[in-house]
C-alpha cells in the first residue's frame, strides 16, 4: 500500500473481507454484498467475536472471503447451524450469508422456524432469482416468464407458481424484530443495503430477535446479460415482483399484543401494525409496488 | 460462555431409572449442556427429561422443526466447541444422515442416539435392531466411520453415554449411541458418575478469531488430491479407532462348540437361552460385541480358529450383524441366523430351540 | 479542490465496467491489455477529474479501489 499517514482515506477493503480474489463472475453483486456485510462488521467492531455460517451455492467459498471464523454447512441449514452456534455462545455475533436456492427452497423450514423461534441471529440473502452455482436452473424466486436451463419457455407461473416472497413471510413471523429487502446496482441502492445490514447487525447485537435482509441482486452470466443491463433488470423487473422497504423493525411481539395495543407504546410499533392490520406486509415502498398489492 | 455454577452433584446410589432417562442424566454429568431434538416414539423421554434437566446445569434444550434441522443444530454447537447431543429413532434418524456425513467431514464431534424402531417406513413403535446397517456402514454419503455403542441394559445406557462424550471429543467424530424401544423404556437400577463441567472449548473451536486467525470449519476440498487426502486423514483416523476402541463381552466362551452373537435387547434374551443351554449341558457361550464398529472381529476369529464349530446370530431383524459375523469367521465354521421382526421379540425359549438344533449330532 | 489518489489493484479487475458506468466523471475506462485474471481491467484516464466521490469504490464487485485524499 502507499497510503501514506499524511492521506485521509476515503475507500478502502473493510479488515474483515480478506483479500482472496473471489471465484465470482464479472460483474457479480455478491462481491458487493461480502464487502457490505464486512463494512458494517467493522463499523460496529465485532469482527473478534463474529462466527459466518457459509450456505450451498455459488456463496458456498464465502468462508475464503471473510477474514473471520466460519462454518461450511449443508444445503438449506444455515439457520439451523446458526441456532446451535448462538444457543451455545449467545456472546457470538452469529450470521448467515445465503442464496435464494439454498434459503427459499431447500432451507425453508430452517429459516421460517429460525424466524419463529426469534432467534438472534442475522440472515443475510443474496436473490438473484436463479441457481447460478448449478449453471442457471429456475429457483423458487424466479421470475415469471424467466428462461433459465429448467424453463426453458419461462417460468409460466400457471404452472410452476410466482416467486417465494421471503421477506414478507419472514416479517410475518412474530419473532422476527428486523427484515428488510434492499437491492444492489447503483450507488444509492448498495448505500441503503449497507443500512439495512447495519441495522440487522444491531438488533442481534440488542439480543432483540431474529434479524434478516434480502438484497436482490444480479446474475449477469445466468441471465445472458451484461453486468450493466443486468443491474437495469434487478431495478427495473425484479422490484415489480420483491417490493423494496422495511418489513418489519421493532420488538418481537406476539400479535395479538399489536392489536391491542394498537401500535402505541412501542417506539418503532408502526410498521408492525400497519402490516398486521391489514393481513398483508404493506411496507413503506422504496421501488415500484407490485401492481396488485 | 453462559453456564450457571452448578453445586457438584456427586455419584449416585443407585436409582431407578428409565433407559432413555437414564441416558439424558448421564449426558449432563459427562458435560453435555446442549440438547436439540424432534419427538419421535420410542425415544420421547429423552428429550422430555433434557427439557426439565438441562436448565437446572445452565445448559440449552430446543426442539427443532425437524430431525434435519435438529443435526445441523448440533452442527453448530458443536462447532462453537460444547458438547451436544441429539436423538431420535429411525425415521428421523434417516433424515438426519446427511447432518451425520459433514459432521464427519468437518471433524466435528457429536453424539447420537437412535433408539431402534420397526421399519421401513414408518413400522411401528415396538424395539428393532433394523438399523444396525444404517449405522455401522455409513448411513449418509461419503467414506466415512463412526464408534457405534450399543448398550444392553440401563446401567450400560449410562456409562456407555458417558463413554460417548470422550469417544467424540478423542477422534473428533460423531459416535452413535444405538439402542432400542425396550432398553429406552425398560427400568432398572443405575448408578451416575459424579457430574462433570462442561468442558471448555477446544482449540479448534469458532470462538471468535480474538487474538489469533481465523479457523474454518468445513468439509470442501475441491481438488482431488486435497480431497484424497482429507480422506486418507479420516481414514488413519478410523484405523485408529477400530484399533483402540473394540469392545465387546465374552460369556462362556470357552470351550463353547456354539457361540451365539448378539448385541443390545437380543443379547439380554440369547444370554438367558445361554444359561438354560449350559443347564442342559450343551456347549454353549454368548459372545456380545458392545461397539458394532468397530465390530469385535478379532475375538469372533480367535473362537472360530479354536473350539467353535458353530456361531448363531440372533438379532431384532433380517439378519444384518450376522453379516460381519460371516466376514469374522471367513468361513471357517458355519455361522447360522435367527431373527425376528417387526417388532416381535423372541423367548429365550424360542432361541433355546434353535440351539438345540443347531448343535444336534456332532454338537456336544 | 484536495487531490484524490486512486490506487487501482489491476489484477483483481474482471472487467465488468460497472466502475467506468457509475463515475460521473469520467474518470475511468477500460484498458487495452489482458490482466493475470485474464480480463480487461479499469484504468484511470483522467485522474484530475476525480472528486473522491466513491461511486467506483462502492459499485465495484471485486474491491479493485482504494481511494484517498492528500491532507
Amino acid at each position: 500500500m502507499s497510503v501514506t499517514t499524511k492521506e485521509k482515506v476515503l475507500a478502502r477493503r473493510p479488515d474483515s473481507l480478506a483479500p482472496a480474489v473471489t471465484h465470482y463472475c464479472p460483474g457479480c453483486g455478491h462481491g458487493v454484498l461480502h464487502r457490505l456485510v464486512a463494512e458494517v462488521i467493522d463499523e460496529l467492531g465485532i469482527a473478534e467475536r463474529t462466527v459466518g455460517v457459509a450456505s450451498v451455492g455459488c456463496s458456498v467459498f464465502a468462508y475464503d472471503y471473510f477474514d473471520l471464523d466460519f462454518v461450511q454447512v449443508p444445503h438449506g441449514r444455515a439457520p439451523a447451524a446458526a441456532t446451535g452456534l448462538k444457543r451455545a455462545r449467545p456472546d457470538l455475533v452469529v450470521f448467515t450469508y445465503q442464496g435464494d436456492g439454498d434459503m427459499a427452497a431447500i432451507g425453508t423450514a430452517e429459516i421460517i422456524h429460525a424466524a419463529v423461534r426469534g432467534e438472534r441471529f442475522t440472515a443475510v440473502m443474496y436473490n438473484n432469482s436463479i441457481y447460478g452455482m448449478t449453471g442457471g436452473q429456475m429457483s423458487p424466486t424466479t421470475l415469471p416468464g424467466m428462461v433459465t436451463d429448467t424453463t426453458p419457455a419461462g417460468r409460466d407461473p400457471a404452472e410452476i407458481g410466482y416467486p417465494f416472497l421471503v421477506a414478507e413471510t419472514l416479517a410475518a413471523q412474530p419473532g422476527a424484530v428486523y427484515v428488510a429487502r434492499t437491492r444492489l446496482g447503483d450507488m444509492a441502492s448498495i448505500v441503503k443495503t449497507r443500512r439495512a445490514l447495519l441495522r440487522a447487525f444491531k438488533a442481534q447485537l440488542d439480543g432483540e430477535g431474529f434479524s434478516m435482509v434480502e438484497v436482490l441482486g444480479s446474475c449477469p452470466v445466468n441471465w445472458g446479460m451484461s453486468p450493466s443491463e443486468a443491474n437495469a433488470f434487478v431495478a427495473r423487473e425484479m422490484v415489480r415482483h420483491f417490493p423494496l422497504g422495511v418489513f418489519r423493525d421493532g420488538p418481537a411481539t406476539p400479535p395479538a399484543v399489536a392489536e391491542a395495543d394498537g401500535g402505541g407504546g412501542r417506539g418503532t410499533g408502526g410498521n408492525v401494525s400497519a402490516a398486521r392490520g391489514t393481513g398483508a406486509q404493506r411496507p413503506a415502498q422504496e421501488g415500484t409496488g407490485r401492481g396488485d398489492a | 460462555m453462559a453456564i450457571a455454577a452448578t453445586q457438584a452433584e456427586p455419584a449416585t446410589e443407585a436409582l431407578l431409572y428409565k433407559g432413555n432417562e437414564a441416558l439424558g442424566e448421564a449426558a449432563v454429568r459427562a458435560g453435555c449442556r446442549f440438547f436439540f431434538g424432534y419427538p419421535i416414539t420410542p425415544q420421547s423421554e429423552l428429550p422430555a427429561y433434557m427439557a426439565r434437566r438441562l436448565p437446572e446445569v445452565g445448559g440449552v434444550y430446543l426442539q427443532a422443526e425437524s430431525e434435519v434441522a435438529a443435526i445441523n443444530m448440533v452442527l453448530g454447537a458443536s462447532a462453537a466447541g460444547v458438547r451436544v447431543m441429539t436423538s431420535s429413532s429411525g425415521p428421523g434418524f434417516s433424515l438426519k444422515q446427511e447432518g451425520i456425513s459433514y459432521l464427519v467431514g468437518c471433524e466435528l464431534p457429536a453424539v447420537l442416539v437412535n433408539i431402534m424402531r420397526g421399519g421401513p417406513g414408518l413400522g411401528n413403535i415396538l424395539p428393532s435392531q433394523a438399523d444396525y446397517f444404517q449405522a455401522t456402514k455409513g448411513g449418509g454419503h461419503g467414506d466415512y466411520r463412526l464408534i457405534v455403542l450399543a448398550p444392553a441394559g440401563v446401567q450400560e445406557l449410562a456409562d456407555l453415554t458417558g463413554l460417548a462424550f470422550d469417544l467424540a471429543d478423542v477422534y473428533r467424530n460423531p459416535v452413535i449411541v444405538l439402542g432400542d424401544g425396550l432398553l429406552g423404556q425398560m427400568m432398572e437400577p443405575v448408578r451416575f458418575p459424579a457430574l462433570r463441567p462442561a468442558p471448555d472449548p477446544p482449540d479448534w473451536a469458532l470462538t471468535g478469531a480474538r487474538g489469533r486467525p481465523r479457523r474454518l470449519i468445513t468439509s470442501i476440498h475441491l481438488a482431488a488430491e486435497a480431497l484424497e487426502a482429507h480422506n486418507q486423514r479420516l481414514q488413519a483416523k478410523f484405523a485408529r479407532m477400530a484399533e483402540r476402541e473394540t469392545r465387546w463381552e465374552a460369556v462362556e466362551t470357552e470351550g463353547a462348540r456354539l457361540v451365539v452373537v448378539a448385541y443390545g435387547t437380543a443379547s439380554r434374551i440369547a444370554r438367558a437361552a445361554v444359561e438354560l443351554a449350559r443347564e442342559e449341558g450343551l456347549p454353549v457361550g454368548l459372545l456380545r460385541p458392545i461397539t458394532l464398529w468397530p465390530f469385535p472381529a478379532k475375538p469372533l476369529a480367535e473362537l472360530a480358529g479354536g473350539d467353535a464349530a458353530r456361531f448363531l446370530a440372533v438379532e431384532l431383524s433380517a439378519g444384518q450383524m450376522v453379516e460381519d459375523v460371516r466376514l469374522a469367521v471367513a468361513g471357517r465354521a458355519p455361522v447360522e441366523f435367527y431373527g425376528r421382526m417387526g417388532g416381535a421379540v423372541p423367548t429365550p425359549r424360542e432361541i433355546l430351540e434353535v440351539i438345540r438344533r443347531q448343535l444336534g449330532g456332532d454338537g456336544r | 479542490m484536495a487531490e484524490i489518489h486512486i490506487q487501482l489493484d489491476q489484477d483483481r479487475c474482471k472487467g465488468c465496467e460497472l466502475c467506468v458506468e457509475a463515475c460521473p466523471r469520467d474518470v475511468l475506462a477500460m484498458a487495452s491489455h489482458i490482466n493475470a485474471l485474464g480480463y480487461q481491467p479499469v484504468e484511470v484516464v483522467a485522474a484530475e477529474r476525480c472528486t473522491g466521490c466513491r461511486a467506483c469504490y462502492v459499485v465495484c464487485p471485486d474491491v479493485v479501489f482504494t481511494l484517498t485524499r492528500a491532507a
